[in-house]
């Protein structure tokens, strides 16, 4: 694998621009008031309680995510490319839902082949012909960028569904805010603290037609168990909503209220974060007890706006994902500006084929994975593992796609060893609202903290690092 | 609000309040065992620390007899005693994590910090007496540094006031448990052969509501069994005095009675239950029968407890 994208080193011994600064700052800093502050910021999160649960580990039901304390720097510059690029992805994202729950001009185009989205498990029939309010289903939007060069900006995945880790984009900059003022100083840091209420006024701006000018918000959690469920209670709170269980939630006569002190109060907007399949036990997962019996038909009557959509996944499930480029330009008539991984679609038997014989310098990804799970790496893998993959993948193609090991960009990060190069990624929150799309300029960048490692998600060891936007 | 919020405030503060008396308990247990046998007579006094704290059936379908070493571990430690103070604890933080919003930052650092804090000790007991002071120190501040900090900190709403509510019928509850389980050593003296033993059993009770020093200061007396009964049950300057937790209980049910616009059963029940303390004096209370009165209360106190849940929390 080639030489990582370093985004503060150049080759040849120079600091790119939006370094500089931090540079200079590392080499008066003697190593003891890092490591004293790192030690603090952990403390820090411990008592606030910002943890995570990893399922399938009976030991600690809560875990802190690891917290770097070096932060991500990005110019200004590279940030306007890269809001556009957003932008015009989510843009082309609500246009294709609204399209493949209506009138599916893409599929007539031959665009996008017809069984990816028919055969689909995450493809909900019961949104056919359905309106959402204000036309908008990904209201909440976390899309994953990696760099490999100091050109491009390339999308990893689209979050279309319930994406989470904003909690830590907002929670990481109140903590190096408190821990390294000097450095904050000595910077022009684009701030992220609005997020919360521009996620309000996005999520009110969606109102169904039928609620009052002053529409009711309430915030759907599966509940405490719930790895997220610290972000949950988190942004209810900095949305001043109310953090709502299924429980606490009745549909009568199609419209969906409350149980408050005070009796029933009716609610206009879900901000849900429990999945489609648990929303509602009526239409969907007849087990789930996270949901609400009758949303769905109150959803249908036009007098609840879920947030995001039912039925979005649909656009960001992996076989999609490499139909985006095409995507972007069948409804915008533009060229993309984020890039995406080159992809080879394993249904197709030449793509399968090339697949087959690559194993071992690929990543093959399960479609309806997620969080890292269940994913080969080829190059890191042992000849045992990749044969174990390789009847996997012969059994059900289908149900995977594959793509080179990227060489993910690497940013400076506290090892024991010192300062090194760790490989990061970059999750930007985009919201949608009835009329506007806004990006808080930052995002949670994402870091595997072993060495060499590909990896960041949290649940195989990934930490995390405040991302500045430098507002030049 | 949600119910399901209040709820969870409610029975917060009750958890909290439950694991501070259990403490205290504990605490006045000991300093009383720890007597030579002519101070205390032949009384257990850890059987009737369960007792007080209302455990005795479940401990005896465990243990054959009680002792300090059972009795302290099935009441700080056991996980099979749904209200040993670990339980509480730990109902007390997964109550917090479920109404975060609701709690300000200083209240659920409070709990999430003790949590934290009390996890060594979950794991490795508690080897010495001087480990197990120290245990029983944590708790009783733990309480007393979340009451504080709602009392500071929160909006003066209707969480505030439900947070109280739980507050003040765990408090009754405790008080009137404690006069129950101790009311024949408060029988006036000449129904009573008083004595040196008695002393140390008064000042045990005093002690476990934390109101030894109070009782000097509002009766200047020596300890007088009937005046200590009056001071648990009518005076309404000592905080966990019935009187006073009524006192309490009525106004925080008012207010939200008058910003919900509306009063219900539970207000009538409480405001029922003050009125007959306040009309009491500890002559009609002892020619009634010191143990009914109480027996009555508790009755009366657990019942406004599911009022306030049938009017409010589901």
């Amino acid at each position: 694998m080639a030489v990582a994208f370093d985004e503060m080193n150049i080759p040849g011994g120079d600091l790119r621009p939006a370094y500089q600064e931090l540079a200079r700052w590392l080499k008066e800093t003697p190593p003891e008031a890092l490591e004293y502050r790192r030690q603090e910021a952990e403390l820090l999160f411990r008592r606030i309680g910002i943890t995570f649960a990893v399922y399938g580990d009976s030991e600690s039901t809560e875990r802190l995510i690891p917290f770097d304390v070096i932060p991500r720097i990005m110019s200004g510059k590279e940030w306007t490319v890269l809001e556009k690029g957003l932008k015009q992805r989510v843009k082309a994202l609500n246009m294709f839902l609204r399209d493949i729950y209506h009138g599916r001009d893409i599929l007539r185009a031959e665009v996008v082949p017809e069984d990816l989205i028919f055969q689909n498990p995450v493809f909900r029939p019961e949104m056919n012909g359905q309106q959402v309010p204000h036309d908008v289903y990904v209201h909440i939007a976390g899309i994953d960028i990696v760099r490999v060069d100091a050109e491009d900006f390339i999308v990893l995945e689209d979050n279309a569904r319930t994406p989470s880790g904003v909690s830590y984009m907002l929670e990481n900059r109140e903590i190096m805010m408190r821990l390294f003022p000097d450095l904050f100083a000595r910077h022009k840091v684009a701030p992220v603290e609005r997020y919360p209420d521009e996620l309000l006024s996005a999520l009110r701006s969606v109102a169904p037609h039928s609620a009052s000018s002053e529409p009711t918000v309430a915030l759907l959690t599966p509940g405490v168990y719930n790895s997220a469920y610290y972000e949950h209670s988190f942004l209810a709170d900095k949305l001043g909503i109310e953090l709502v269980e299924g429980r606490d939630l009745v549909v009568k006569s199609n419209e969906v209220f409350m149980r408050t002190t005070e009796g029933l109060k009716r609610v206009d907007v879900i901000y849900r974060r429990v999945d489609d399949d648990f929303i509602d036990p009526l239409t969907f997962r007849p087990d789930s007890v996270l949901g609400v019996p009758g949303l769905m038909s109150a959803y249908a009557a036009g007098n609840i706006t879920l947030a995001n959509a039912v039925g979005t996944g649909i656009a960001d499930d992996k076989a999609i994902y490499s139909y985006m480029p095409d995507i972007v330009k069948f409804y915008l008539g533009e060229e993309p500006i984020l890039k995406n991984v080159p992809t080879w679609r394993c249904r197709e038997p030449k793509d399968l084929a090339y697949v087959l014989d690559n194993l071992n310098e690929l990543v093959v990804k399960e479609v309806h994975g997620s969080g890292g799970y269940g994913m080969l790496i080829g190059p890191a893998a042992t000849k045992a593992t990749i044969e174990a993959f390789r009847e996997k993948l012969k059994r059900e193609p289908e149900g995977f796609i594959a793509q080179p090991t990227l060489a993910l960009s690497t940013c400076p990060t506290c090892t024991a060893s010192g300062l090194a190069p760790r490989h990061v990624d970059l999750r930007p929150f985009v919201l949608t609202g009835s009329k506007t799309t806004t990006i808080v300029p930052g995002g949670l960048t994402r870091v595997a903290l072993k060495e060499g490692s590909l990896v960041v998600n949290s649940s195989q060891g990934g930490g995390t690092k405040d991302t500045w936007i430098l507002d030049e | 609000m949600l119910s399901r919020t209040a709820e969870n405030l409610y029975w917060l503060a009750r958890y909290v309040e439950r694991a501070e008396y259990l403490a205290r308990t504990i605490d006045a247990t000991l300093r009383v065992t720890a007597l030579p046998a002519a101070y205390i007579g032949k009384t257990n006094e850890w059987d009737s620390a369960l007792l007080t704290a209302g455990v005795a059936s479940s401990f005896y379908q465990q243990y054959e007899e009680a002792n300090e070493r059972n009795v302290v571990d099935y009441l700080s430690f056991s996980a099979d005693n749904p209200s040993s103070i670990k339980n509480c604890i730990e109902a007390a933080r997964l109550n917090s994590r479920s109404v975060r919003t609701a709690l300000t930052s200083e209240m659920w650092d409070t709990i999430n910090s003790a949590w934290i804090e009390l996890q060594e000790v979950w794991s490795k007991g508690t080897s010495t007496r001087e480990d197990l002071a120290k245990f029983l120190r944590f708790v009783q501040e733990t309480s007393l540094r979340f009451d504080g900090s709602a009392y500071r900190t929160m909006l003066r709403n209707d969480a505030y006031w439900f947070s109280r509510l739980g507050l003040h019928l765990e408090r009754a509850d405790n008080t009137a448990r404690i006069l129950d389980v101790k009311y024949h050593v408060l029988l006036p003296e000449e129904e009573h052969v008083g004595g040196p033993l008695d002393f140390y059993q008064w000042s045990s009770i005093l002690r476990s509501v934390s109101a030894l020093t109070a009782y000097h200061w509002v009766y200047r007396e020596t300890l007088k069994p009937w005046l200590v009964a009056d001071l648990l049950i009518l005076n309404g300057t000592l905080p966990r005095s019935l009187a006073s937790c009524y006192e309490n209980l009525t106004r925080n049910l008012d207010q939200i009675g008058v910003a919900y616009g509306r009063q219900g059963p539970a207000q009538r029940h409480a405001r029922g239950i003050r009125n007959r303390l306040e009309h009491s004096n500890m002559n009609d209370i002892f020619q009634h029968g010191v143990h009914e009165f109480i027996q009555e209360f508790i009755a009366d106190n657990s019942r406004l407890g599911e009022i306030i849940t049938k009017q409010y929390l589901i």
